[in-house]
């Protein structure tokens, strides 16, 4: 990532044309960095979580006795699991339990907070929600193929949104992360016993668990082009954006 | 940064009252017993609050239970440690002479042979135990509901906990009153419409289907009622936590 960054300096030739105006708000930004910690911190425990038992299933019972749906070929922490491999990985289930049970409230707090003020705010509406003549197929092909040609973006784009990050962050605040959540509280035997339903419509226990691992990834994958996209269109001054608020509204790349 | 007078004041009224509710929501998790014995160190703050939520919104619902149909054919039971010759003898005779110790802040401490429990009541759930791995299976249980036995022994009203114990001394944990009077808390004698078998727990294993497969400790031989957690083992409420693991697994 320094690598990049240094790279992205020796060619932002552009002059600073006009300094400062809040680019992203405090409460964007605390929030955007608590659940940067909470996510890696849910993402490092889970997969401790899924050495142990690293087989999935689908409906609502699996266990090493039954058929998997798919298997991770990587050696397990239990000696119960049969992997292939001649060696058992060290058990860290305790604490990656603690961890993510933890994180987990932290990133259903940040995102509680994050909604309501941005509802309270009109962020959703001002920052996210494509704009009217941008809802189009046409817009967002646009904006890709812009992407494609690496072609400057328009001073505009300095302080908002384009239609497909404007999408792509509306599907992973109201549909990846209200998944992620409730494929996990699926997952516990004491809420599923309070609200059966929620576990039942995802076709059991096991399918519950499945789907968990799999919008997981959905989160990674966007987390990877996210980075990739923030390390391209220049490092120094997104974060900063991200951490100050500051964006000089000079001309970049993408 | 110039900070003006109102938002000053509004920030110092919100951290106020964001304090003062936070010392109110600590007393009152204390008066309404929502603090789980391991509610200290790094992880005590999401513990408490799994434990907490758990508490307000589902102390009274009822685990899952499923059709007869969906008793799995392959459960899967972890291994155990190899009996003692303790357990070699008592199996020797059909566990005739096993018996569960209950003694504590109860005002008929006593001491039940299986023929006993099985004498108080039968009952039978087809639930799920999920271990915290992340595997599963269902199967029938057969059991005599722990708060049968709660009657038989009369638990002070200060107790709070109840601790129980595996004839394997490593091997302990505890649930609260809630769990300990839940319908669905049994002292499991049977599975399937059988003996309930060793690799399982037999002959007598704690089932709370509420809560992850480690909290149905096996080979259960003594319960203990008592007030606070802090006097048993490292005072976290059971062998779970000083092995890294919650003491609360209802999650």
């Amino acid at each position: 990532m320094i690598l990049c960054y240094s790279a992205r300096v020796s060619t932002a030739t552009s002059p600073v044309l006009k300094p400062v105006r809040a680019r992203h708000s405090a409460v964007v930004r605390v929030t955007h960095w608590l659940t940067v910690f909470a996510f890696f911190a849910l993402l490092i425990s889970g997969g401790e979580i899924v050495i142990s038992h690293p087989r999935f299933y689908w409906g609502e019972t699996g266990n090493v006795n039954m058929h998997p749906l798919f298997t991770i070929p990587i050696p397990s922490s239990r000696g119960t699991v049969p992997t292939g491999y001649g060696f058992e990985m060290p058990d860290q289930n305790g604490w990656s339990r603690y961890l993510h049970f933890e994180a987990a409230w932290a990133l259903l707090l940040t995102g509680l907070v994050y909604g309501i003020v941005s509802l309270w705010t009109g962020h959703f509406w001002k920052d996210l929600v494509p704009k009217r003549g941008e809802r189009t197929w046409r817009a967002h092909w646009a904006v890709i193929a812009r992407y494609l040609r690496r072609a400057p973006q328009d001073d505009a784009e300095a302080h908002s949104y384009n239609a497909v990050q404007r999408v792509s962050y509306l599907a992973v605040i109201f549909v990846l992360f209200p998944m992620v959540i409730w494929t996990g509280l699926a997952l516990s035997p004491a809420f599923n016993a309070a609200f059966p339903w929620f576990v039942d419509v995802l076709g059991g226990r096991q399918s519950a668990r499945t789907l968990h691992f799999f919008i997981t990834g959905f989160l990674v994958a966007f987390l990877v082009v996210h980075v990739g996209m923030v390390i391209l269109g220049g490092f120094k001054s997104r974060m900063r954006a991200m951490i100050t608020g500051r964006a000089a509204a000079r001309r970049e790349r993408l | 940064m110039k900070i003006s007078r109102r938002k000053l004041i509004t920030t110092g009224v919100a951290a106020t009252a964001g304090l003062a509710g936070l010392a109110v929501a600590d007393r009152m998790a204390r008066r309404y017993g929502l603090v789980p014995p391991d509610h200290c160190g790094v992880y005590g703050p999401g513990e408490t609050l799994d434990y907490a939520a758990q508490r307000l919104l589902t102390r009274h619902s009822l685990a899952r239970e499923f059709s007869r149909g969906m008793i799995s054919k392959t459960p899967f039971a972890n291994p155990v440690a190899p009996p003692t010759d303790a357990f070699k003898k008592l199996q020797a005779g059909g566990f005739q002479d096993w018996r569960l110790a209950v003694d504590g802040m109860v005002a008929r401490p006593g001491s039940f042979s299986l023929a006993d429990l099985k004498s108080m009541a039968v009952r039978s759930q087809i639930t799920e135990v999920a271990c915290e791995e992340g595997w599963s299976y269902i199967a029938e249980w057969i059991g005599t509901p722990l708060h049968e036995v709660l009657r038989e022994v009369g638990p002070l009203p200060q107790a709070r906990y109840v601790a129980y114990f595996s004839i394997d001394t490593d091997w302990w944990d505890s649930i609260d009153m809630a769990d300990a009077m839940h319908p669905q808390t049994f002292l499991s004698w049977g599975m399937n419409d059988g003996d309930l078998p060793v690799g399982f727990g037999g002959p007598l294993r704690m089932r709370v289907p509420r809560q992850l497969g480690y909290k149905s400790v096996k080979f259960i031989n003594r319960l203990t009622f008592t007030d606070s957690m802090k006097n048993f083992g490292k005072g976290l409420g059971s062998a779970a936590p000083e092995g890294g693991y919650a003491w609360y697994a209802g999650i």
